[in-house]
């Protein structure tokens, strides 16, 4: 069709966490504008099965940009050249004819490879389990209307809860910190009334949780709210450290 | 078989307060000596596994996606419905039991959708309590919008993104266990097959999706909690892993799948643009709140739109038809899903469709800028418009949206009786992959209150009926019939490892999405649904003559999975024919050509097919066997559904 793209993609392709791991490169021909990044993969992927050769392992899930499968470090850059999107909400009209395009997975110690693309995020569970909840039971709670919330602090928390987990802040940083993520769990909870019985434990809980698991620290470089594809702010980091050197360095009845 | 719904004697409103009290307990300290396992992790699974845990069982959780919180139910939009009336507008249980009870067609079972509407306010606290951050006003309290078939506003949000906040509640509830031991999670787990010991479910085969490893869990119960099968039809609302293997294979080890031909086709979803479309996406019907929807009056003017000759904008109001408010003026644009999806299919057959293809009716905001301003429109539905913009590349701000129908959700799935239990002792099937409370039509809105009041308010109290009763004696995978399934699924596995055709998996999924989009769709009719059985047929077996699948199953294989998930759903795909085929009336999401009033709307045969439709499996290549669950309506009388 007028208008479609050749492209040359190289992506890196390892075959598991054991293996070395290298760039290949694929001709992407006739590659219509109107499709997503991943559409054109599964295009790509096609002609590859065909020929019998493995198809490019990449996450992907939703494709409307919420689940927070999918991730790609494009061009070097987290899911792509434009920002507040999702690499499944890139379309390749943001791309030109001609175009040689870089597609890498995340790097970062903690996010190992699986295979090609694919990384192994887990290390997100287990900070969230770690303390990323409010301890109440399914039964016995108060009338929901019983506990009025600011709607300026409530629209803040939600801002917060819109992190997908994608962990884009962590492929963006060059400490591989995970700060943006696990602080704006934590100031989604920190903010709310619920939030505040468990609020200096959670804080301390989440941040020994993702030191453990061998991200970076973070230096305040902004890269990660940059190119986070829902904007999280880096306000939250701000907020987790007050919390936990709140709580490093009082006892809880002693703060505020 | 006769199929036992068990429902409760007694006044519909005191039906489940008194079943509770009448339903066995397990004593606090016996819980911890029963195992349960729980597949999927989206709203119904995670609640269920959080709630189980808390209440001392030891939940084995499985869920397929390399976190419980991508689960599809993060993608709801507009929210969640509960009879708070906290608008003081007339809402009820009753109204939201009536309302729900008639947006599916009558077509659902009363006692269940009664006690959906009881727990609905439950939910609401539940989440609030757990950090839900819902919109609200600016005294504090919780803000509600109205949605389709209603006439309240009853509807809780986060925005856009209510299913995702919901979900992420049920997730910390979850990992609050996971981080006490209670909860195992197993992520990037598919589960590829029910075990059966002694005619009772007694555990699960998977497949680690990282390893290929094929492992055995045992459990004194199963919850399947494994979503809808939309994607049965390759393109779908739904997301790409979502599948139906885990009800499927449920289904072949003896649970009925009831009403599968009830799928519903959401009318505003952005419209196909090409060959290497892989999913479709929604547009919150929430829009419909403020969207105006309309095509140009005449083919002439929308073939002059069609070739870009005429802006939207442009048009006069005089040349617009709002179809939806000229024909249902009460309810206007926001008549339930199946209504306007057939209406805008009506329009763009009838030549008045927009966009390049034709297959596409506009959503307008002009009116609601104009008398709210800008940027209230922005706060109510910032989210939406801007993912619009990145799909489509045009600014919704300035020009109507185009929309065109879309399948979302399946109003079908395994038979449960009250319990939520299946026609398998000890395997229940909760949330959307069950059938039993939305009838031939789901209202907006509802889906994410079926699935939280299964897991976190039903499944508690039912599934300790069945544990009391069965005691606890420990299960373990030592019994013959693990390895023997273990044994099937390695078979099934190598057989397809062993297909080295031409033709891609992909191609086979989207030759069934368009043989059941084209006669198992929108509107039926027994030709075309003979006509699909045969295509159906033919296709499966070129499927196992000539389908490729490389690779091999020690290690992570996108090409085994999709090969297990596509068979699959060509199963599943002719059942749905069959049963689409057998309901020769018109209901809810389910148009027969046949059965139309002279109106054109949906025209149901109360007499002959107030019954569920409940299939059991007899056997590969061998038809089904219909089982009728009759419906017995006791407190609402049926009447001929009208939105006028």
């Amino acid at each position: 069709m007028s208008g479609n793209m050749n492209l040359t993609l190289k992506v890196w392709r390892q075959k598991n966490a054991a293996d070395k791991g290298q760039f290949v490169t694929y001709k992407a021909a006739d590659i219509s504008p109107e499709m997503s990044f991943l559409e054109m993969l599964d295009v790509v992927n096609e002609r590859l099965v065909k020929g019998t050769q493995d198809p490019i392992h990449f996450d992907h899930d939703c494709r409307e940009g919420i689940c927070g499968a999918c991730s790609l470090y494009i061009n070097g850059r987290p899911h792509g050249p434009k920002q507040a999107i999702t690499t499944c909400q890139l379309h390749m009209r943001s791309f030109h004819d001609g175009e040689i395009i870089t597609i890498e997975p995340w790097r970062a110690t903690a996010f190992p490879v699986i295979k090609d693309l694919a990384v192994d995020r887990s290390a997100f569970e287990r900070i969230q389990q770690a303390g990323g909840f409010i301890s109440v039971n399914t039964g016995g709670v108060p009338d929901a209307n019983e506990i009025p919330i600011s709607k300026v602090i409530s629209d803040e928390a939600f801002n917060s809860a819109t992190c997908i987990s994608c962990g884009a802040c962590v492929a963006a940083c060059k400490n591989a910190s995970a700060s943006l993520f696990v602080s704006a769990k934590i100031s989604q909870l920190a903010l709310l009334p619920q939030g505040q019985p468990e609020r200096y434990r959670r804080a301390q809980a989440m941040v020994a949780q993702m030191d453990k698991e061998g991200f970076g620290n973070c230096t305040n470089t902004g890269a990660c709210e940059i190119e986070c594809p829902k904007e999280i702010s880096l306000t939250n980091i701000n907020r987790m450290r007050r919390d936990f050197y709140n709580a490093k360095f009082f006892k809880e009845e002693e703060i505020n | 078989m006769v199929l036992d719904s068990k429902t409760p004697q007694g006044p519909l409103a005191e039906k489940w307060n008194k079943y509770k009290f009448d339903l066995k307990l397990v004593n606090p300290s016996n819980k911890r000596k029963f195992t349960v396992i729980v597949v999927g992790t989206g709203l119904a699974g995670a609640s269920a596994a959080a709630s189980l845990a808390e209440l001392g069982y030891n939940v084995k959780a499985f869920c397929y996606q390399d976190s419980p919180r991508r689960a599809h139910s993060i993608a709801a939009q507009g929210g969640i419905n509960a009879a708070k009336n906290y608008q003081n507008d007339g809402d009820s249980v009753y109204r939201l039991f009536y309302d729900t009870i008639k947006g599916g067609d009558y077509r659902s079972r009363e006692s269940n959708v009664h006690r959906l509407a009881e727990e609905s306010v439950n939910i609401i606290d539940q989440c609030v309590a757990q950090g839900v951050p819902f919109a609200r006003e600016y005294g504090g309290l919780l803000d509600n919008r109205s949605f389709g078939g209603a006439q309240v506003s009853r509807t809780f949000y986060a925005r856009g993104q209510t299913g995702q906040q919901l979900l992420l509640g049920a997730y910390s509830a979850l990992n609050r266990q996971i981080n006490l031991d209670k909860v195992e999670m197993y992520n990037r787990h598919e589960m590829l097959d029910l075990v059966m010991v002694d005619g009772k479910a007694q555990g699960i085969v998977t497949r680690d999706l990282i390893s290929g490893e094929i492992e055995s869990f045992a459990g004194h119960a199963v919850l399947l909690c494994t979503g809808g099968y939309g994607n049965v039809f390759y393109l779908s609302t739904n997301a790409m892993g979502c599948n139906a293997t885990a009800i499927w294979r449920a289904h072949k080890k003896g649970a009925f799948f009831a009403n599968p031909c009830y799928t519903q086709i959401h009318p505003t979803c952005i419209p196909v643009t090409g060959d290497y479309q892989s999913k479709l996406t929604l547009m919150s019907e929430s829009l419909r709140n403020d969207g105006r929807v309309w095509v140009p009056k005449t083919k002439e003017l929308a073939e002059q739109v069609r070739k870009g000759q005429v802006k939207p904008g442009d048009i006069k109001e005089d040349d617009r038809d709002y179809f939806l408010e000229r024909k249902y003026p009460s309810f206007g644009n926001l008549v339930p899903r199946d209504v306007a999806s057939r209406n805008a299919k009506e329009a763009c057959d009838d030549g008045k469709g927009v966009g390049t293809t034709g297959k596409a009716v506009y959503l307008d905001f002009a009116d609601a800028i104009h008398r709210l301003g800008k940027d209230a429109v922005q706060a109510k539905y910032g989210n939406l418009f801007d993912m619009y913009y990145q799909i489509t590349d045009e600014n919704p701000y300035e020009m109507p949206m185009r929309i065109y129908p879309a399948v979302h959700y399946t109003m079908g799935g395994l038979w449960v009786d009250y319990n939520l239990m299946t026609t398998v002792p000890g395997l229940y099937a909760l949330g959307e992959c069950n059938f039993s409370d939305h009838g031939a039509n789901r209202l907006g809105a509802s889906a994410l209150m079926q699935g939280l009041a299964d897991g976190y308010f039903v499944i508690p109290y039912t599934l300790g009926d069945y544990l009391a009763g069965i005691g606890p004696k420990p299960v373990d995978t030592s019994h013959p019939a693990f390895a023997q399934t273990k044994k099937d699924i390695t078979d099934r596995i190598n057989k397809f490892l062993a297909m080295k055709g031409t033709k891609t998996l992909d191609e086979y999924h989207r030759d069934l999405g368009l043989i059941m989009w084209e006669y198992c769709g929108m509107a039926r009719n027994e030709a075309g649904l003979l006509k699909a059985k045969g295509l159906i047929q033919a296709l499966k077996v070129d499927f196992w003559k000539n389908a490729i699948v490389l690779g091999e199953n020690e290690e992570m294989n996108m090409s085994l999975e999709k090969a297990g998930r596509v068979a699959d759903f060509i199963e599943l795909g002719e059942l749905m024919v069959d049963d689409a085929l057998n309901r020769k009336e018109s209901c809810g999401g389910h148009f027969r050509e046949e059965s139309q009033t002279e109106e054109g709307e949906a025209k149901r045969d109360d007499e002959n097919f107030a019954y569920v439709a409940a299939w059991k499996f007899k056997g590969e290549n061998t038809p089904s066997e219909l089982h009728k669950e009759d419906l017995i309506f006791e407190n609402v009388k049926l009447t001929q559904r009208s939105y006028k």
